[in-house]
């Protein structure tokens, strides 16, 4: 669906040349939730801008929905942008447009006969859930529902693919969350290919199928959302992950657990995928002679499965404690004893 | 009792005067909006960074706009003398203002035009880029609705000092109230003349600025 190939951006200023983008390669497939996380600077707006043509390459290719942005002008490159929507950080809505309006603009520039366009519109305003508030003008609204007013707008003429710059970059954390399940439905009821650059892991976490991680105009890393949570390789990534994973893991909490429970066995459990959704503790308590007590832990659910951590105590008789450990071990679940008592 | 405090009045030629006033202003004004609209616009499109990018045409309307803007009006009647002859074969009356109104007029308006549509969020117009909105699409649909409250602000301004504009205009020859006021009034000692003049004109002011008003307010939904 989008094929990014050698493309470099490089901006010249008074100060200087800034090579935003660096010999990026990509391969985007249909229907997939595409991440791209980096820091400020990263490059990574000056990239998803290459994809609708805001922005053309220096050098290397883009094609998005057989179209090559990077080469197309004129009335082709606004055909093709019909094909490929974007949503912004600051939602960009046209103030002196209602909401009913501001979803109808591009309709408008599409040359939807205004009947269809009025139909067209209750279908987008039903989709995003924003009946009732059809007459509210841009700045009645809250940063959520202006959102999605920015997302009805992006589906109006059915695109192929969908550009989120830093789309909840400006929402509390709620609101985050309600845009994102809405993005995620989108791509399942629509099939939409969405491309979604961050700089907050979780969202990332929540729904995207693959990640890039950007830094200095490079991607670093690029790979399954849970294979990247697992094996981060670069430091950066590994600072990404860190955001989401838990602070239980420092090793004054283990300390701290270890204080607490001086009979039995402190154990660290490390889900990754299918095993996360497994019955493991019904199994263990059903099979073998120990009592078992949560002490604490997150388990955590990305686009590809689950992943995370999870502290138990167990107590019992030594030989029955090590037959326990053994079958979690045989679970593909990540074992470390913590102590024996 | 009028005619006992205003004895000099003239009301046939005051309502006269009035009219001639109107005329010139209204006309005046429509030309200035649209003139100084395109100019505001042009500025703007082909401004650094924009649409449009043009340093040398940005720098020649630019130019042009600071220097009209910059002669008094009384000077630029004057300046103007051999080109309204040209063009209208007269000197007296009120059409014969309405040149050095425009042109001393639709500068300024250009000015105030081009500070409102810099003011437009440019997230916006790149939206509207990504939706594939042609030029046209984006100066009609985005630029003039998005800036629509400063556009009606600003004409209110110059409608304004087109008003007093008139009145110098008078002075020289064209018609309306400040004719009135300086040939029956001063020149004649009739205070009273003035004195009515003046009334009536800073009433068309308060009305320009009071409709001028209503409206940016009723347009403004930010
Ligand atoms: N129009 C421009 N002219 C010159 N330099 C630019 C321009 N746009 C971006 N840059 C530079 O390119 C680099 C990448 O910018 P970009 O906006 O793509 O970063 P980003 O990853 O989106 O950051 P943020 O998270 O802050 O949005 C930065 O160093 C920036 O200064
Ligand atoms: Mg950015």
């Amino acid at each position: 669906m989008i094929s990014i190939k050698d493309v470099k951006k490089i901006y010249s200023s008074r100060q200087g040349k800034v090579t935003a983008v660096d010999n990026v390669n990509l391969e985007i497939t249909e229907g997939e939730i595409f991440g791209v996380i980096g820091y400020s600077g990263a490059g990574k707006s000056t990239l998803i801008r290459m994809l609708n043509g805001l922005e053309i390459p220096t050098e290397g290719s883009v094609i998005v929905a057989n179209n090559e942005v990077s080469k197309i002008k004129g009335g082709s490159l606004r055909k093709a942008r019909q094909e490929i929507s974007m949503i912004f950080q600051h939602f960009n809505l046209l103030w002196s447009r209602t909401v009913r309006e501001n979803i109808a603009f591009p309709l408008e520039i599409a040359g939807v006969p205004k009947g269809q366009r009025m139909k067209r519109v209750d279908e987008l305003i039903r989709l995003v859930g924003l009946e009732g508030r059809e007459d509210a003008y841009p700045s009645q609204l809250s940063g959520g529902q202006k959102q999605r007013v920015g997302i009805a707008r992006a589906l109006a003429n059915n695109p192929k693919v969908l550009l989120c710059d830093e789309a909840t970059s400006a929402l509390d954390p709620q609101t985050t969350d309600s845009i994102l399940e809405l993005l995620v439905d989108i791509n399942k009821r629509l099939g939409l290919t969405i491309v979604l650059i961050t700089h907050e892991m979780h969202v990332i976490r929540k729904i995207c199928h693959r990640v890039a991680v950007m830094e200095g105009g490079k991607v670093v890393e690029l790979g399954p959302v849970l294979d990247v949570f697992k094996h981060p390789k670069e430091e950066i990534t590994k600072r990404f992950v860190q955001q989401v994973t838990e602070p239980e893991e420092t090793k004054e909490t283990i300390e701290h657990l270890l204080e607490l429970y001086p009979h039995g066995t402190v154990v660290q459990l490390g889900f990754v995928g299918e095993a996360a959704e497994q019955p493991l503790i019904t199994n263990l308590i059903r099979h073998y002679h120990v009592t078992v007590n949560i002490l604490q832990g997150k388990i955590s659910q990305t686009q590809n499965g689950s992943y995370g951590t999870l502290f138990i105590h167990l107590d019992g008789e030594k030989e029955e404690l090590s037959k326990a450990i053994a079958y979690i071990e045989s679970q593909q679940v990540g074992v470390e004893v913590i102590s024996n008592a | 009792m009028l005619e006992t405090l205003l004895p000099n009045v003239n009301w046939e030629k005051m309502i006269e005067a009035t009219n001639e006033t109107l005329y010139m202003t209204a006309i005046s004004v429509v030309i200035t909006f649209v003139l100084g609209l395109i100019l505001g616009l042009l500025l703007f499109l082909t401004a650094k960074g924009n649409i449009w990018e043009n340093a040398i045409v940005n720098k020649v309307i630019s130019s042009v706009v600071n220097v009209f803007r910059s002669i008094p009006f009384i000077i630029l009647i004057v300046l103007l003398i051999p080109f309204t002859k040209l063009i209208l074969d007269t000197m007296i009356g009120e059409n014969a203002a309405l040149p050095a109104l425009i042109i001393g007029a639709a500068p300024f308006y250009a000015r105030m035009v081009e500070i409102g549509l810099r003011e437009i969020d440019k997230g916006v117009i790149e939206a509207a880029k990504s939706m594939g909105a042609k030029t046209s699409t984006i100066i009609f649909k985005v630029l003039i609705p998005e800036s629509l409250p400063a556009l009606v602000s600003g004409i209110t301004v110059t409608a304004i000092a087109l008003v007093s504009y008139t009145a110098m205009a008078g002075v020289i020859g064209a018609g309306g109230l400040g004719n009135l006021a300086y040939l029956e009034g001063f020149q004649r000692s009739r205070s009273d003349v003035t004195f009515v003049a003046t009334v009536i004109i800073l009433i068309i002011v308060f009305i320009i600025q009071f409709i001028g008003d209503s409206i940016t307010s009723k347009l403004d939904k930010r």
